[in-house]
């Protein structure tokens, strides 16, 4: 007699605990050991040297599964006494959209669905040239150069006084020694205040899982740099930091059919970048802001 | 006094300094010259060629030049220099120079131009030629195709 | 060690009849609840969707990266900010109609920061790193990070809008007099944390030179003027629905009402003065950077697909800070109602869309792309509403009870004791109903 007056109570209490511990359970039962693993992956810049090796070593079991390929991973650290900077020369630029395909190819670009590209080149009508509000993205000419039109590509500019650095909520983002602002793209969370905080629309987002034809993957990549990404994970131009580590120029310098782009360590006094800046006119987008970018755009003379 | 300037005048086209430069890009078949041109007569008479070489259009300041002006008459299978020198074809930047001083400067300094393989350590290195970009009979850059712009975000 | 385990059995207890409270109820009551876990489940689906997709089953893109999400996320700060303009006259200058009801505004707030998390939460392309966020277990950019600083204001305050009410209701439902020494610096430290979240938020904006939009110092000042009309809009309409419908006799008197109109008179023209004082400022310097102006209130280049919706804003607005500013239409229930509406939805369009969607047009490289939410996203913002809908609902139906003096200790052991009798009763067979 006394449990017909507490059942109601009693079967209440008994609900809400069964409710809560079957929401739980889907969330733990799928999580395979691969899965907890990953979840649990310490950020780069905090993993030991055996943690970074085990990563990668995971990595590219993973990506010799999925691209059939066999990958090299280096996580090789800035050169000492190197600072990446890049030079463009406006009075060359045709417009012909060469670099932004081979830098899509490689480092590993998402190609359709989303498409993803590092570098933009913008067409302005001659007579303007800070007024991006004019340009025009999408042109499609059948012969570059056009009369009366010059380009301009713009692509992440590493800067030094980052401002996605600044405003990343999990630092998932840093510069680097050298210079180069990179992506732990496994800790990336997906926020893009990043994207919201550059000014030259550096970085793009994948915003779904990545599709790259197989047969055009690249294998040999940074980890830091041009390794196959995931879903949902910030990623930019990293100045090829997987070639230029190892002294060799970026893809897109050697693309390049007019010889427009140029590449060198700023800390070198015979570098070629450091020509530039002594003898040419060079000006950096948007300079006004801050940012103090290393990308620096030159005109002849 | 000349010495000295002769000094400077070989110093300033790159006598002595060596760079790591791609293949010159030879018409298939053609080179060595000197195949056709050791048995052949000289004729120095400024003229269109009518029996060879008709695919050549010459646009290079030919109001004040012709082929022998860079081509060495009697040795085909080198290029002239202005105080008479032969270099080889590998080293035509050098004849270029002699009147593009500026852009010259900037090629040699890697500024100009193109250059692919390693900047930094020991990794092998190539330099284009002029020539490989502008076509010494035709300098001027034709215009290209574009590839294609990326794909437009549908508006709503 | 006594005095722990005696609150913890008196916390589990009220817990245990809380429970039977809220699954009982008028059949009006079941249906809301029901119809809103409808619509909290429809959302989840939905949500499940994209997440397996990734975010490109949103219509956002890397041209305009943030959207619907993060436009009710700025909304609903300010929304919870608003409970503020409560909390002033009930502990500050102990204002006899707003102090019987400032818990229920409390309550309210909590629930608007639930939402506004959830509605992060649900913007996040890897919700499964979410721990990288943690203080101390992940990785936090504190204090260079103004998202960083905004979880950590976001969970405070929600923790604070919490404490209170419940500390007070739990010691008002076993007739304890609440320890003032203890409760009441929460109670102060929750006016500048109002503030405090709301001028993060702006912050989160205000600091990026990317987008002239946004970089206006102005910023700040305009989100706490416009918060302070919006929630109290909602908590007179709300307030409204639970003196109709609640069957607990709930003490919200007009004059309550009236004096929280007039504050939001207050904050009305502040918001529109503000508004102003940034239109002139680009109409009249004609910069490069009045193209996102251009693009909100004339069209640029020919999109103009904001353009209807924010004039609309600001005839609402308007016509509700008149409402506003006459006494007989502000003392009057029906017209304070309309102009409560109108603010509601005015200003969900000024700060949410009307905000967030110009930053990023044009975009950094002057591409304009015009940004619509499609069905996803708008499936899985009803459910989010619906979710701090129902979780202000469930809290209501525990706490004017409580308020009410109806559901308390005393009632139940004076019940308990009955039962005993009864049971006794029953036991030796001289069962009587007493």
């Amino acid at each position: 007699m006394l449990n017909r007056r507490y059942t109601r109570r009693e079967f209440l209490r008994n609900a809400s605990l069964t409710a809560l511990g079957g929401l739980a359970i889907p969330l733990f039962s799928s999580c395979t050991k691969e899965e907890a693993e990953d979840f649990l992956q310490k950020h780069f810049r905090e993993m030991t040297l055996e943690e970074k090796r085990r990563v990668i070593a995971k990595l590219e079991e993973r990506y010799l599964q999925k691209y059939g390929r066999k990958f090299q991973i280096s996580t090789q650290e800035a050169v000492p006494d190197t600072l990446w900077a890049y030079g463009l020369e406006l009075s060359r630029c045709i417009g012909c959209r060469r670099c932004v395909y081979a830098c899509v190819k490689e480092n590993n670009h998402s190609r359709h669905d989303p498409q993803l590209q590092w570098i933009r080149v913008l067409r302005l009508k001659r007579g303007n040239l800070i007024n991006l509000e004019d340009s025009e993205h999408y042109y499609n000419p059948d012969l570059v150069p056009e009369k009366g039109f010059i380009y301009l590509p713009v692509q992440c500019q590493q800067c030094q006084e980052p401002p996605c650095v600044k405003v990343c909520p999990v630092h998932a983002t840093w510069q680097e020694p050298d210079g180069i602002v990179v992506v732990d793209y496994n800790w990336c969370i997906g926020c893009r205040y990043c994207i919201a905080a550059c000014p030259y629309k550096g970085r793009v987002f994948n915003w779904a899982e990545p599709n790259i034809p197989r047969e055009e993957i690249n294998p040999s990549v940074h980890y830091l740099g041009n390794r196959p990404r995931m879903k949902c994970a910030v990623e930019k131009c990293t100045f090829c930091i997987q070639r230029v580590r190892q002294g060799r120029y970026p893809a897109c310098v050697e693309a390049c059919p007019t010889g427009t782009r140029k590449f060198g360590n700023l800390l070198d006094p015979n570098s070629e970048m450091r020509y530039i800046i002594d003898r040419k006119r060079v000006f950096r987008l948007k300079e006004d802001l801050g940012t103090e970018p290393k990308f620096y755009y030159f005109f002849e003379a | 006094m000349l010495s000295l300037g002769l000094c400077f005048a070989s110093f300033a086209n790159g006598a002595g300094e060596e760079f790591p430069v791609a293949p010159p890009p030879m018409t298939e078949g053609l080179f060595p010259c000197s195949n056709c041109h050791a048995s052949m007569e000289v004729n120095r008479k400024k003229r269109v060629l009518k029996e060879e070489h008709t695919d050549i259009k010459l646009h290079h300041a030919e109001s004040m030049r012709w082929c022998l002006d860079c081509h060495d008459a009697k040795n085909r299978d080198k290029l002239r220099l202005y105080n008479g020198d032969l270099i080889p074809f590998t080293e035509s930047y050098r004849l270029c120079g002699e009147c593009h001083g500026f852009v010259y400067n900037d090629w040699k300094a890697g500024i100009h131009g193109k250059r692919t393989g390693y900047f930094m350590g020991s990794g092998k290195r190539t330099y284009y030629l002029c020539a490989h970009c502008h076509d010494p009979h035709q300098p001027k850059f034709k215009p290209i195709k574009p590839e294609p712009p990326p794909i437009k975000p549908k508006d709503s | 060690m006594e005095k722990l385990r005696e609150i913890l059995n008196e916390t589990w207890h009220f817990y245990k009849r809380t429970l039977t409270l809220v699954v009982t109820g008028s059949s009006l009551y079941y249906a809301w609840c029901f119809s809103l876990m409808a619509i909290i489940g429809m959302g989840f689906l939905f949500y499940m969707r994209q997440h397996d997709l990734g975010l490109i089953a949103t219509k956002m893109n890397d041209q305009v990266s943030w959207g619907l999400y993060i436009a009710n996320f700025t909304y609903l700060v300010g929304a919870a900010a608003a409970a503020v303009l409560l909390v002033i006259p009930s502990y500050v200058y102990h204002f006899k109609p707003i102090k019987e009801i400032v818990v229920l505004g409390e309550l309210f707030a909590a629930s608007s920061i639930v939402m506004a998390i959830l509605f992060v939460m649900v913007d996040l392309g890897r919700l499964d790193r979410f721990w990288h966020m943690l203080p101390f277990i992940g990785l936090m950019n504190f204090p260079q990070s103004l998202l960083a600083w905004d979880v950590l204001a976001l969970n405070g305050y929600l923790f604070l809008n919490l404490l209170i009410p419940i500390y007070l209701l739990v010691k008002f439902y076993y007739r304890k007099e609440p320890n003032w020494k203890f409760i009441l610096p929460f109670i102060l430290i929750s006016i500048p944390m109002a503030v405090a979240i709301h001028t993060v938020t702006a912050f989160l904006y205000n600091g990026l030179p990317a987008r002239p939009f946004w970089n206006a110092s102005i910023l700040a000042p305009r989100f706490l003027a416009s918060a302070f009309c919006s929630g109290p809009a909602i908590i007179i309409i709300i307030f409204q629905i639970i003196r109709k419908v609640s069957v607990h006799h709930i003490e919200i008197e007009d004059n309550a009402l009236f004096k929280i109109s007039e504050l939001i008179a207050y904050a009305m023209f502040l918001n529109l003065f503000l508004l102003s004082a940034e239109i002139f400022k680009e109409y009249y310097s004609q910069t490069v950077h009045i193209a996102a102006f251009k693009y909100l209130f004339e069209g640029l280049h020919g999109h103009k697909e904001l353009v209807p919706w924010i004039w609309s804003a600001m005839t609402m607005n308007v016509i509700a800070f008149i409402i506003f500013l006459i006494p007989q239409t502000r003392k009057r229930l029906t017209t304070l109602n309309l102009g409560c509406l109108l603010i509601i939805i005015g200003v969900w369009i000024e700060k949410g869309p009307g905000f967030v969607i110009p930053g990023f047009v044009p975009d950094p490289l002057g591409e304009i792309f015009e940004y619509f939410p499609n069905h996803l996203e708008l499936m899985v913002s009803s459910g989010i509403w619906a979710t701090g809908l129902l979780i202000f609902t469930l809290l209501m139906k525990v706490a004017i009870p409580i308020e009410a003096g109806e559901f308390s200790h005393v009632s139940y052991i004076e019940r308990s004791f009955r039962r005993e009798e009864e049971d006794q009763g029953w036991r030796k067979g001289t069962f009587k109903k007493i």
